[in-house]
């Protein structure tokens, strides 16, 4: 009987570790196939240059510069829009926080980060393109920052949160008024938090194509008028990985390594910022 | 002031609702409640209905869970059991990278590398010898329901495994030890008392992974096929509710058809949210209660 329930207990623990593995076979594949089929693309230095018009389907060169000004101004706006109300308000919720109406913001933050973002651009284009008539980058900014404020606000909130209550204490005592304890002692002291916070935000916006099908829509050209419609790296991966030429399917697969490639490196980056927080926060 | 700037947050989402609501009004009117059941798309006659985009999206997101679920409390068993930390944080950080690479080039990978693959390797053999089932039947596609099912698997994965962690990991640990001195491996504990502890909470992850996949656009729909139609068979094409609306409102030219494709997005917005909403306060009630 006992060498039965063993090799049920063999087996089971062979399954486990087997899941674990298959989790990463996804990640490497996609990694794999985005270096190997974007490298020949990105390593052409008329990659990096503008844009598809000059370089017709067909002719070489033409690249992707259009599109990688057009991320960092439309998220960058976004940032400008998101990242000071999500940290006033995570501060805000972590401090003056633990009343019923708190519960409620933290449950619609938490609602609004896994609501679909292709309703969150459709809301972006009724506001901001219908009654204007045009497409524009500031309408896909707005969107972006919809979806980034849930993020910053609520990771803002938790890094906060773990900051000790003595440091809170000694500067009431010194006679600080509450809201520069909150933003002079306590928000330096959550920084590094708050900064992975809007990097995973950032990191996010970057790479959603859904909010800007009908916001900035693309644009082929290059333009930095936030008033017009941009380009952006994931609407140029969408595209053209939706044509049927070889080049341009070329161009997308390079796209998507720059997108990759910036989204990893964010999201790495914001890791070790963590981990110094956590030390921070238990050596005060 | 008790709630100060965070109130933006709840006034953004009720915003975004009300001003969907307002865009679909006109659909809304014109179709009522007959929308919801209406198989006919058609954008020359102005005749609109949502069920085979419902349908889709419910039918892939389901057979995501179907994939990712299995997989996703295996992942959450390896990284709670103590030892060998750096393999199982290398294994944690991996999953949660999962999550950041873009839907988009997810999109990429599954139209080129993945949809072929399955196509060959999968889907014809299976349909070949077991095509006398209707799952298996009619004819398949490199773009597919399975296809698509498959990416969204991978796709909410991370949701699914870190939320898992998390309850797996606030099972009392009086229980686990009980059941080792009464005798019991590791797999009858885990089997037997943790994963029965942790059931509403897996459930919770389950319901939340769920509202992801049926709001999860690009993705889906570079690999499904674009298809309005109700089938049974899982290898060929469908079309989902967010990617009808990403193929379609920059070129509705009617009145109609964009309003017709704002309630597609206020239906979609309206389940997500309701998903949402259900996951998150069945997993605030596991948190709260009180531990043994």
């Amino acid at each position: 009987m006992n060498w039965r329930r063993q090799a049920i207990n063999a087996i089971a623990t062979v399954v486990v570790y087997t899941t674990a593995i298959l989790a990463l076979v996804p990640l490497g594949l996609v990694l794999w196939y985005t270096i190997v089929k974007g490298l020949p693309a990105a390593e052409h230095m008329t990659f990096f240059t503008c844009c598809h018009l000059e370089h017709p389907t067909g002719i070489p060169g033409g690249g992707v510069a259009n599109a990688i000004a057009g991320t960092a101004i439309m998220v960058a706006l976004a940032s400008l829009m998101a990242i000071p109300v999500g940290i006033v308000g995570g501060v805000h919720l972590a401090e003056y926080g633990g009343a019923r109406l708190a519960g409620w913001i933290r449950l619609a933050a938490d609602v609004l980060v896994g609501s679909p973002s292709i309703a969150i651009g459709l809301f972006a284009y009724a506001l901001f393109v219908a009654p204007f008539h045009h497409f524009s980058a500031l309408s896909a900014s707005l969107a972006l920052a919809v979806l980034m404020l849930p993020v910053v606000m609520r990771t803002t909130e938790s890094a906060v949160s773990l900051i000790p209550g003595g440091l809170r204490e000694a500067g009431l005592a010194l006679g600080l008024p509450r809201w520069r304890v909150s933003l002079q002692l306590i928000l330096p002291a959550a920084a590094p938090g708050v900064i992975t916070g809007c990097l995973l935000a950032v990191a996010r916006a970057s790479g959603e194509t859904a909010p800007l099908l009908f916001t900035t829509l693309g644009n082929p050209f290059f333009s930095l008028d936030p008033t017009k419609p941009m380009s952006s790296l994931p609407l140029v991966v969408y595209h053209d990985a939706l044509t049927p030429y070889n080049d341009l399917n070329q161009t997308a697969w390079g796209a998507a390594l720059v997108l990759v490639a910036l989204v990893l490196l964010v999201n790495i980056g914001s890791r070790l910022v963590l981990r110094r927080q956590v030390k921070l926060a238990a050596s005060l | 002031m008790t709630g100060g700037v965070g109130l933006v947050v709840p006034v953004v989402l009720l915003l975004i609702l009300v001003v969907l609501l307002q865009q679909a009004w006109p659909a809304v009117i014109h179709y009522g409640p007959g929308f919801l059941s209406a198989q006919v798309w058609d954008q020359v006659r102005l005749r609109f209905g949502a069920l085979p985009y419902i349908y889709g999206t419910v039918a892939t997101s389901l057979l995501a869970l179907l994939l990712a679920v299995p997989v996703g409390v295996g992942v959450a068993l390896f990284l709670v059991e103590p030892g060998q930390a750096p393999i199982r944080g290398a294994i944690g950080i991996g999953v949660e990278l999962l999550a950041a690479i873009p839907s988009v080039v997810y999109g990429l990978w599954a139209l080129y590398v993945m949809g072929p693959f399955v196509y060959r390797h999968i889907e014809l053999p299976v349909s070949q010898h077991l095509g006398a089932f209707v799952l298996f039947g009619g004819t398949p596609r490199p773009t597919s329901l399975f296809s698509a099912g498959l990416v969204l698997a991978v796709m909410v994965l991370p949701t699914l495994a870190s939320v898992s962690r998390d309850v797996i990991r606030a099972v009392p640990s009086g229980l686990r030890e009980a059941s080792v001195a009464l005798g019991a491996t590791w797999w009858e504990t885990t089997w037997r008392v943790i994963l029965p502890a942790a059931r509403a909470g897996i459930f919770g992850a389950a319901i939340l992974a769920l509202g992801r996949a049926l709001g999860e656009t690009i993705a889906v729909t570079m690999i499904i096929g674009n298809r309005p139609a109700i089938t049974p068979h899982l290898f060929e094409p469908a079309y989902t509710l967010a990617s009808v609306i990403a193929n379609e409102f920059t070129e509705a030219t009617a009145p109609l058809h964009s309003a017709a494709l704002a309630e597609l997005g206020l239906v979609l917005i309206g389940v997500t949210l309701t998903v949402n909403l259900a996951a998150l306060l069945l997993l605030r009630a596991i948190s709260d209660q009180p531990k043994l």
